[in-house]
């Protein structure tokens, strides 16, 4: 690892004024994905900036029909949490998927997704789900966040501060593990809200997207697996690597998407 | 550049003067001789280097020091009492849940946590909580008996 700055901020506008005054910052949250990279010398910050002090970037409230979950707010706490498990089982199923518990015990959300590895979890609940992502500068709408491979909606310094779920009618939430790393090979979220359908699919392609042949087939709110059953996807421009072909990644979001609402 | 920072160890307050990437197994087994954690991966997959920081179980070969200033951090060397072994520590020699060792201190660490968070886990809820530690000679089902025994124990 190359050798940077450390910095703790101890409130938001000194972790943001910090990020603009130095050279090249990174934030530091539970550090789970940054300090890999760092080890591999894949990116060289001048600065970290550490998160881990500002406890108003974390917890887990209901708002008027939304579950809001703050960027700091490890994953072990939202599988834990009573009110994501009363109100959106399926995202505290989710959570306690993510890695192992020690990953788990340190990964945030606000990370997550701000990251935006093609395989992360989370990203296939904020689309399914419709939530917004609030930072300090914007409220940025699911459909607007990700971008592309490890690219967000986010601008330079711009801080995650709390992600907003509304609560579905039903939803659901299944993926295949990669064997060694446990991030999902293919994962599908489903997710009924207000009667319309959504399906957030992770791991198939360059970033998190929305399989719109399956959410028209279940337009009228009957998701029933039988009617996407078949319906092929197309593996053109699906990832491909040792783990699985794209032809295999395609065939497995179909799979996923049937057993999140089996 | 340097910090100076200071946690509890073992129950124990140390202080140090390390570099921002130092990481924490780093300061552990090279500043403090607590060579007890290991390193197996060193790329956050195989939980050898597993310990306690705050009562939770985390791998330290993926967190900085600098970021734990000021944490309470528990190794396999803090667990016995003397010679009284930990519940886990007792039953991992019981049921010969290791061969080589390697994996052990990591092992009993995760399984502690696991059993934190869920007081009287089924087969399948360890082979699951456990998805973060490698072992490269049990073949785990003594290790998975082992934390059914000590999570009994634990319950008193
Ligand atoms: C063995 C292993 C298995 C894993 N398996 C999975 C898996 O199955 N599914 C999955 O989704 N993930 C998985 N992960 C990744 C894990 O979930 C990470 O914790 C997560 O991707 C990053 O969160 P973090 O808090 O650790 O962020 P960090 O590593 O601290 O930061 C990641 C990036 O986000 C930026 N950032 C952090 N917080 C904010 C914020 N509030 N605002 C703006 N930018 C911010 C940082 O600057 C950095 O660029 C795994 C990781 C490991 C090591
Ligand atoms: S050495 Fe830390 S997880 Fe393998
Ligand atoms: S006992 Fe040898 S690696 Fe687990």
């Amino acid at each position: 690892m190359y050798d940077f700055t450390y910095q703790r901020a101890s409130s938001q506008d000194e972790a943001i004024s910090n990020y603009k005054n130095a050279d090249d910052a990174r934030y530091l949250a539970g550090g789970m994905t940054l300090i890999p990279v760092l080890k591999l010398r894949l990116d060289k910050p001048s600065d970290l900036i550490d998160l881990g002090d500002l406890e108003d970037l974390e917890g887990i409230s209901e708002d008027n029909g939304n579950i809001v979950i703050k960027a700091m707010t490890n994953h072990h706490t939202v599988n834990y949490s009573d009110l994501v498990k009363k109100h959106i089982p399926a995202l505290a199923t989710l959570a306690g998927t993510i890695g192992d518990p020690m990953v788990r015990n340190r990964g945030t959300i606000g990370g997550s997704l701000a990251n935006n590895d093609p395989a992360a979890s989370y990203p296939s609940a904020v689309l399914a789900l419709n939530a917004t992502i609030t930072t300090n500068m914007n409220n940025i709408e699911a459909d607007d966040f990700f971008k592309g491979m490890f690219e967000t909606a986010l601008e330079e310094g711009e801080l995650i501060k709390s992600v907003s779920f509304p609560i579905p009618e039903q939803a659901g939430y299944q993926h295949f593990p990669n064997p060694a790393s446990r991030y999902p090979i293919v994962g599908a979220f489903v997710a009924k809200t207000g009667g319309s359908v959504r399906v957030g699919v992770t791991g198939a392609g360059p970033c998190a997207y929305r399989q719109s042949e399956f959410e028209e087939a279940w337009s009228d709110g009957n998701m029933d697996p039988e009617r996407i059953k078949d319906i092929k996807i197309s593996p053109e421009g699906l990832n491909s690597d040792i783990h699985a072909s794209a032809e295999y990644r395609a065939h497995l979001v179909n799979v996923m998407a049937r057993r999140a609402i089996a | 550049m340097t910090y100076s920072i200071n946690m509890t160890v073992n129950g124990k307050e140390v202080t140090g003067e390390v570099e921002g990437r130092t990481l924490l197994v780093q300061f552990l087994r090279e500043h403090l001789g607590l060579t007890g954690t290991h390193v197996g991966c060193d790329t956050a997959q195989c939980g050898a280097c597993t310990v306690h920081v705050n009562g939770r179980a985390v791998k330290s070969c993926s967190l900085l020091t600098t970021h734990l200033n000021g944490a309470d951090v528990l190794t396999i060397e803090g667990l016995a009492d003397g010679d009284k072994l930990h519940p886990m520590q007792e039953a991992f020699r019981e049921y010969h849940a290791l061969q080589c060792g390697f994996c052990t201190p990591g092992m009993v660490l995760s399984a502690i946590g696991i059993v934190d968070d869920n007081p009287d886990p089924s087969h399948d809820e360890i082979r699951h909580e456990l998805e973060g530690n490698i072992c490269r000679c049990t073949g785990y089902h003594n290790i998975v008996l082992a934390i059914e025994a000590a999570a009994k124990e634990m319950r008193g």
